[in-house]
């Protein structure tokens, strides 16, 4: 009994810390390299004050946010103005229980894991929407509707995208998926390459389902303020700048996993040595390689967003719909037919 | 053909790694910053800061309310009264008053000072913490005169050759 109980409760929320408190942690350091990232594009130096280069700038919005009062807009509906974060959040966290850091790191090995991620990614427009309706505020509620749009458009598009990268590796186990592109050609044996015009499209269809820069139109300062989190402050507030952030980072970490071979080393079957395990990762692959790859994907989008201008909100859906949807078709018929062929080599499955 | 080109250009999203790459190579170059308090920008000579009066090298002050200052002064901050001094009885201002919010730093005071006694100092760090204090007065005026009498002269010697 008391066994059951340690294996089924305690240990699954032991994991779950393991994972959010580090990745809420990740969110405030991103947070800090994206003003810094940003402010050196633009020829500034970013945050520089607070803790030794400015490290500690995050920690102390953090305080600061939480310290301030969470103001409740006129004719506001309560319960779903203090829902919405809450549905913004909770997928956004969620999402990161199948994905797998290593070949044993995982917390949950799901079967469907890639369509457990999709439903988890599109649940958090709800919060949005939801969001931009109960503020009662004109601005807040054509924020929503503009990321609503977006966010279902661009949904199509990913979709495809992973319609290819299942087509080659045959598996709906994000696990499955990386051994997929396991091989003896290195960096050339992962998916991005057969799937090279997929995987731009769909770091493209990331970028505009987290509303970011150029697509954030959801928030177009200049037109509509903020977009949906107009109304809100404080901590609830906090609350939807951490599931957007944590949106991207798990964006990143989806397209390292799905294209760029997951925990596999760059250099695998390229090199055969036998060294102590602390150097051997390097070509052998371990989740280190995983952190490196979603940091430089994470980087993309603050270089994205410190060198694009926000899209008009018509090229945005033509882009979508005219554009990155039929590609996308086209190539899951030529995946198929690559795979039909054998012209793609697929690893060993676990 | 010019369409079928710009379709690819726009489909191969050259110009976007182009831009991409302009903001890279901007990443890595110096920085515009000034960390201002640890940092300062050099200043003119010129510079036209907090007023100070100014007094001669034996200690007499070089204001003999003319009343020039208060005449030419655009934003009318500058309120002068005058009587024979006490002791031998030179003309004297008794109350030489600049107010600060209505000054606009253009400096005329300085011009037509015919004594050079009023200047404007390339001072321009200060703050007031209460109100009433944008007024200062003569004592002041004299006091920071007193205190940055060398640079302020060192500011003049230098700017004098153009004048």
């Amino acid at each position: 009994m008391a066994d059951q109980l340690i294996n089924q409760i305690v240990w699954p929320i032991v994991f779950i810390l393991c994972i959010t408190v580090p990745l809420i942690i990740a969110v405030a350091m991103f947070v800090y390299w994206e003003r810094k990232v940003i402010g050196w594009m633009h020829v500034r130096l970013g945050p520089s004050k607070i803790g030794p280069f400015g490290l500690l700038q995050a920690f102390a919005d953090v305080v600061k946010l939480l310290i301030k009062e969470v103001i409740l807009p006129t004719k506001a509906n309560r319960f779903l103005y203090f829902m919405a974060p809450l549905l913004a959040l909770i997928p956004a966290l969620a999402a990161w229980a199948v994905i797998p850091f290593s070949s044993k790191m995982v917390l949950s090995n799901a079967n469907a894991g890639v369509l457990y991620l999709l439903a988890m990614t599109s649940l958090g427009v709800y919060g949005i929407i939801i969001a931009g309706w109960a503020s009662n505020s004109r601005y807040a509620l054509l924020g929503a509707m503009r990321s609503a749009a977006q966010v279902i458009s661009y949904e199509l598009a990913m979709g495809l995208c992973l319609v290819c990268v299942l087509v080659l590796s045959g598996s709906l186990n994000l696990s499955d998926i990386v051994n997929a592109q396991a091989g003896g050609k290195g960096l050339f044996d992962w998916f991005w390459l057969p799937l090279l015009p997929v995987f731009i499209i769909y770091f493209i269809s990331g970028v505009a389902e987290t509303n970011r820069a150029p697509f954030d139109v959801a928030e177009g300062e200049s037109e509509i303020v903020a977009g949906f989190h107009v109304e809100y402050s404080g901590s609830a507030f906090a609350i939807f700048f951490l599931a957007e952030y944590a949106n991207m980072i798990l964006v990143s970490f989806l397209a390292s996993i799905l294209f760029l071979g997951g925990w596999l080393s760059p250099l695998q079957g390229w090199i055969h040595a036998d060294a102590p395990g602390w150097i051997n990762w390097i070509w052998t692959g371990s989740w280190a390689w995983l952190f490196i790859k979603a940091f430089v994907m994470s980087f993309l989008f603050l270089w994205f967003r410190a060198t694009f201008p926000r899209y008009r909100y018509d090229q945005i859906m033509r882009l979508g719909w005219k554009v990155l949807i039929p590609i996308a078709i086209v190539w899951v018929m030529v995946a198929g037919c690559m795979k039909y062929l054998g012209w793609v080599s697929i690893g060993v499955g676990a | 053909m010019n369409r079928i080109t710009g379709y690819f250009k726009s489909l191969l999203l050259i110009e976007l790694f182009q831009g991409m790459g302009l903001t890279m190579r901007y990443m890595f170059k110096p920085k515009y910053t000034v960390r201002y308090p640890m940092e300062h920008i050099p200043k003119s000579n010129r510079f036209r800061g907090l007023h100070a009066l100014r007094r001669y090298a034996n200690g007499e002050e070089r204001c003999i309310a003319c009343k020039l200052c208060e005449a030419v002064c655009p934003a009318l901050a500058i309120t002068i009264d005058s009587a024979p001094r006490e002791s031998d009885g030179q003309r004297r201002t008794t109350r030489y008053d600049i107010d600060l919010f209505k000054c606009i730093f253009c400096g005329f005071c300085e011009e037509s000072c015919p004594v050079d006694s009023i200047v404007e100092t390339s001072i321009h760090e200060y703050h007031f913490e209460h109100r009433g204090e944008n007024v200062v007065n003569k004592q002041q005026l004299l006091a920071i005169g007193d205190r940055f009498e060398q640079q302020i002269a060192a500011d003049r010697a230098q700017d004098a050759a153009y004048r």
